[in-house]
């Protein structure tokens, strides 16, 4: 049967049958969807990337004050800009880090010296060389004193840095094992002198240059020859990224053969989108996740009872199923799941609950005085009207929960990480470590949630430093049980990332890191 | 010196005090928003340490007034500036959206007015008879919907299942005219149908009022045909408030197609104003600002000069 | 007197919404955001007129469910409440005071005059929406704020329509007559101009209630319109507009709500436009 299956699959790949044809075919032949596009993926493989042509994609998240300095970068458009034309020491792909700019590294001295060998012989796309040096620069941008950069919070901690030879090296006061990890931030694009003589000359060691940028329009770009794997990857001869902010737009883009690749598909049509002819969705379990803040050191929240009370009336499942459509999965109140190395699956699920949620509201002892939660349509999609489901469920309990929409503009910065509670959503890190320094340690600029535990944090530093992956493991486990009993986060939902792109795109895979292959579909598929 | 020219010099004089008291008003304006262009660029990822830096390189720890000032200064002396958020020249940036801008209204206005101003001849020729009535309840129908529905209809008609015309709007500089007029056939088509029946009902409704003036019964009885009467008589004195809406219409056309810009892509300088606004990105606020003003207040000052000069008895006051 | 049936037609659809407006938590079959079935279920009018998709057995909901599951026909009642009570007000708020400013700018002259015109020219050349995005986002969204900002920003226009006409009428000879006659300003612009400006400013009228419908739909559609679970129509559209690429008609139900509430407003419109038009020139 599947060395029947397999012959076909090359039909597909060959032209010569639909892969619609092919999917009832393996249908019948009681094959999984799942498997069958596998097959398909693999025959794809085997068949070979086919070279030229151009790759649209249309994102959403562009506007016209973008620029090209890694520094200001946080919406989609010029983070996916920037891994068109430039690269990191390392990148997170589908499998763990992947070297870019930094051929191999090696931690020593406990995780507290670190040290990246700039792969040889590359350059830049200005036909300068590159040099630890320049790595030495542009790290040196984003951490120093008068850093405006959007990564200076993840490059606190790091001691000194020096250029040795063609070795970048990094020295930590307190060992750090998933510090390579650190160095895959977008912001950290390797630039000529660190981008100090010119932040947005969009000069790097992409596979692509950037030919034409329109702020909050398009870029496009053209492949760059002197690339150190231009045989390997970038099979598209032109790049063009499409700023498409409004969901209907993108997708009429996508309908009518405009673009080959969107992201950001509602959920609410994504399962009809799917249906159209031509086109493919692609959807990737990711560690985004949507939360509901409070202020553990906030009353009415610094009582852990009214916590416990607000986290057994969130029906997750519900949420899932209408705000997610299914595209995604419950959350357990860390900030942690399986898409996250060393996530111990044993933590038991938080149940929904009402008979425990007004038991623990009543043990709280609160005085039956509204409980507000702050929200925007912009906190995360569909955040008023998750609000509204939870404040249902908050009711059946006899718990006064109140919903205030608060105005997208300005959310950010009066309203989370400000007002006791809140709506809010985390786009997740790479590792765990990372995950926790960001938002729970005592000291972190984020820690939205004011969660304040020394224990917590001797635990994260111990975890970090610990080589032993078992042994971090069970650290990590420790730290999950001890924010889903008392932590002031409550998961509802980790969203997944749903992505669609013409059935001409081949070569597609999933990388949890993020939307569009984690910004590197333009790398790695081709148009068949 | 002739009266016109008087009233030109004097109208430019005030408008150029009024684009002040906008610039004013805007400044005024975005300084009570909360927030500033620092936090909104780094929005989720600010730490106080990166936001200090960024505030002090954008100069936002300087009083209002200097930055007020100084954007002034640079306005007089015909230096935009750049942009706080992303550093790009001002004027480089609003020179491409702006003649994008224009290049969508020109062609919307090309061909809304005429048809515009003919539909509504014809509807008062053929008073409450069923031209009139398709007329008005057509362009009433277009009017009614909202702008963005109106866009999403068209694009699933012409683009999603016809294939006709693209769904967004591409137009890089390179492109030939003919392919531009293609690729911008959609807003082009959307925005007509939003100015055409506010301009037609205006046209219809003046021509009516002045039908019902004396000299026009006299020009009928000296036999003219209804047609002859409306385009000699009628019409040459309903000019004044036809000019008017027409000159909104066409304001409109250029400041306010924010919707059809975000619906369809397209760069011009309704989407790069709010964005500025969202980013409190304050120069280009109140330079794009001004700007529209300047749009607008030209655009009124034809429409008064042209209902003084239709009006005899406003021609020489008195 | 006979209404014509145009005006018949257009009295009594208007008469219908506004019942509906009025009486809508009677009139509406469910809650306002009660979610009572599945995401997008087809609607019952589609069955019966057959456009129904194939395989369609019958359906429970008459215009059948919107974007999470609730019943889009008590959503557009209750939109219809939200948008008519909006625009209604800001409508007459902006008449009132753009046409009596306008007239008492035409009819005064002078300084008074430019005063007024230039303070309107200078906040009309500021496009209204911006200056509707920028005090809405610093100020709370309430009903009674969008109601006073839409009918301020808009009763600029109305003014500058109201003082085109006037300066046309305030040069005429009866209005010299009774200025010469002594007549106080209050008396020439009730007794003199406003009979006289009528019938292109009720025109205009119908006009403008539509676009505050629009105004209100907008600025939904930018996402700082009402405060959910309200919705306006336009802000149903939005919702639903998703759909709309997949052939799914739940957002055009309330798009024909508001272009036939329109037709029918300004129907009724030009009813009383030639009425007042033939009761003062005598032609019919």
């Amino acid at each position: 049967m599947s060395n029947e299956l397999k012959l076909l699959s090359t039909k597909v790949t060959a032209g010569t049958m639909t892969r619609r044809e092919f999917m009832s075919k393996a249908a019948a032949l009681g094959v999984t969807a799942a498997v069958a596009s596998t097959m398909l993926a693999d025959a794809a493989y085997a068949a070979g990337p086919v070279k030229g042509g151009t790759f649209r994609m249309g994102i959403q998240g562009g506007e016209s004050t973008n620029s090209q300095d890694p520094a200001t970068w946080s919406s989609d458009v010029p983070i996916a800009g920037g891994y068109v034309w430039g690269e990191t020491l390392v990148y997170p792909g589908p499998n763990g880090l992947e070297p870019k700019v930094a051929e191999s590294w090696e931690g020593s001295n406990e995780a507290k010296t670190w040290r990246f060998k700039i792969r040889e012989g590359i350059t830049f796309s200005n036909g300068a060389a590159v040099t630890a040096e320049d790595v030495l620069a542009t790290m040196q941008r984003h951490s120093n004193e008068d850093s405006k950069s959007g990564a200076l919070g993840i490059m606190k901690g790091i001691g000194s840095m020096r250029a040795d030879g063609d070795v970048f090296e990094l020295s930590l006061a307190v060992g750090n094992a998933d510090l390579p990890f650190l160095m895959s931030d977008y912001h950290l694009i390797i630039q000529p002198n660190g981008g100090f003589d010119d932040p947005a000359a969009a000069i790097g060691t992409g596979l692509y240059t950037l030919e034409t940028d329109e702020p909050g329009v398009r870029m496009t770009f053209k492949k760059n020859p002197n690339h150190w794997a231009a045989n390997e990857m970038g099979h598209y001869d032109t790049v063009e990224l499409i700023a498409l902010n409004d969901a209907t737009a993108r997708t009429a883009a996508l309908q009518s053969g405009q673009i080959d690749s969107m992201s950001r598909v509602e959920p609410k049509i994504a399962k009809l989108l799917g249906r159209a002819p031509n086109i493919e969705l692609q959807t990737t379990s990711g560690r985004g996740h949507y939360v509901f803040i409070a202020h553990v050191d906030t009353a009415p929240f610094d009582n852990n009872e009214l916590r416990l009370a607000l986290k057994h009336a969130l029906n997750r499942q519900e949420m899932v199923d209408k705000i997610l459509q299914g595209f995604g999965s419950i959350g357990n109140d860390t900030p942690i799941n399986e898409a996250y190395p060393l996530f111990d699956d044993t933590i038991p699920q938080r149940s929904f609950d009402l008979e425990k949620a007004a038991a623990h509201y009543k043990a709280s002892g609160h005085d039956g005085s509204p409980i507000i939660l702050r929200t925007a349509d912009g906190a995360f999609p569909g955040a008023v009207d998750a609000a509204a489901l939870f404040q249902q469920t908050c009711q059946a309990a006899g718990i006064p929960l109140e919903i205030k929409r608060e105005p997208n503009d300005g959310y950010w910065d009066n309203v989370w990480n400000v007002q006791p509670y809140c709506a809010s959503y985390w786009s997740g890190r790479p590792v765990q470590d990372q995950m926790y320094s960001s938002a729970y340690l005592s000291t972190a600029d984020w820690n939205d949630t004011r969660w304040k535990r020394p224990e917590f944090d001797a635990m994260l530093l111990e975890a970090r430093a610990e080589l032993d992956e078992g042994k971090r493991k069970e650290i990590y486990s420790k730290m999950g049980r001890m924010l889903n009993e008392e932590g002031g986060v409550m998961v509802p939902m980790f969203n997944d990332f749903v992505d669609a792109i013409s059935t001409e795109v081949q070569g597609w895979e999933t990388n949890p890191n993020g939307a569009q292959m984690y910004w590197h579909a333009f790398a790695k598929t081709w148009k068949a | 010196m002739h009266p016109i020219l008087k009233l030109v010099a004097q109208r430019l004089s005030l408008g150029i005090l009024l684009l002040f008291a906008a610039s004013a008003l805007l400044f005024g304006l975005t300084e009570i928003l909360p927030g500033d262009a620092a936090q909104a660029q780094l929005g989720q990822s600010a730490t106080p340490e990166n936001l200090a830096n960024l505030r002090e390189e954008m100069g936002l720890n300087r009083p209002a007034l200097t930055r007020y000032a100084e954007w002034i200064g640079g306005i007089l002396t015909g230096d935009m500036g750049n942009a706080l958020s992303n550093k790009l020249p001002i004027g480089e940036q609003i020179g491409k959206r702006l003649g994008a801008t224009m290049f969508l209204a020109f062609w919307a206005a090309l061909i809304s007015v005429p048809v515009a101003i003919l539909l509504g001849l014809v509807a008062v020729r053929y008073l409450n008879r069923w031209p009139d009535k398709v007329i008005s309840g057509s362009t009433l129908a277009a009017i009614s919907l909202p702008e963005f529905m109106i866009a999403y209809i068209l694009i699933f008609v012409f683009a999603v299942k016809l294939g006709w015309a693209p769904s967004f709007a591409n137009v890089p500089p390179d492109m030939r005219l003919l392919e531009k007029l293609h690729s911008i056939s959609l807003p082009i088509a959307v925005l007509t149908m939003v100015v055409l029946a506010h301009m037609m009902r205006m046209t219809r409704a003046a021509i009516l009022s002045v039908m019902q003036s004396a000299y026009i019964e006299t020009a009928e009885l000296k036999g003219l045909s209804s047609f002859e009467v409306i385009r000699r008589h009628a019409f040459p004195n309903a000019v004044a408030p036809i000019v008017n809406v027409v000159m909104i219409n066409l304001a409109y056309l250029v400041v306010g197609v924010v919707v059809v810009e975000t619906v369809f892509a397209y760069p011009g300088m309704g989407q790069y104003l709010v964005d500025a606004v969202v980013k409190r990105d304050v120069p280009v606020v109140l330079t794009s600002g001004i700007i529209f003003s300047a749009v607008y207040i030209i655009l009124n000052m034809i429409a008064d000069i042209v209902s003084i000069l239709s009006n005899p008895r406003l021609r020489h006051p008195k | 007197m006979r209404i014509p049936l145009s005006a018949l037609i257009g009295l009594s659809i208007t008469s219908v919404y506004f019942f509906c407006a009025i009486f809508a938590s009677w009139v509406a079959p469910y809650g306002m955001a009660e979610t009572v079935g599945d995401v997008w279920e087809p609607s019952r009018l589609g069955f019966l007129l057959g456009t129904a998709p194939e395989g369609t057995v019958d359906a429970q909901y008459w215009l059948g469910t919107d974007q999470i599951g609730r019943d889009l026909l008590t959503r557009i009642i209750y939109g219809g409440q939200t948008t008519i009570l909006i625009a209604t007000t800001a409508t007459i708020l902006s008449f009132t005071t753009g046409s009596i400013l306008g007239f008492f700018a035409a009819v005064s002259g002078g300084w008074v005059d430019q005063a007024l015109s230039r303070f309107v020219d200078l906040v009309m050349s500021i496009p209204s929406l911006i200056l509707a995005l920028v005090i809405l986002s610093a100020i709370d969204v309430t009903v009674v704020t969008l109601i006073v900002l839409m009918g301020l920003l808009d009763s600029t226009r109305v003014f500058r329509l109201a003082r085109a006409v006037a300066v046309d009428i305030s040069v005429m000879e009866f209005v010299e007559a009774a200025r010469l006659r002594g007549e106080k300003i209050a008396w020439i612009i009730f007794r003199e101009i406003l009979p006289n400006a009528l019938s292109p400013l009720i025109a205009e009228m119908g006009l403008r209630f539509i676009f505050m419908v629009l105004f209100i739909s907008t600025l939904s559609f930018l996402g700082i319109g009402v405060q959910p679970p309200m919705a306006d129509w336009g802000g149903i559209v939005k919702e639903n507009k998703d759909g709309i690429n997949f052939g799914i008609s739940a957002a055009l139900y309330p798009a024909v709500a508001i272009a036939t509430l329109a037709i029918s407003v300004n129907l009724v419109a030009d009813w009383v436009l030639n009425r007042t038009t033939s009761l003062k020139g005598g032609r019919s």
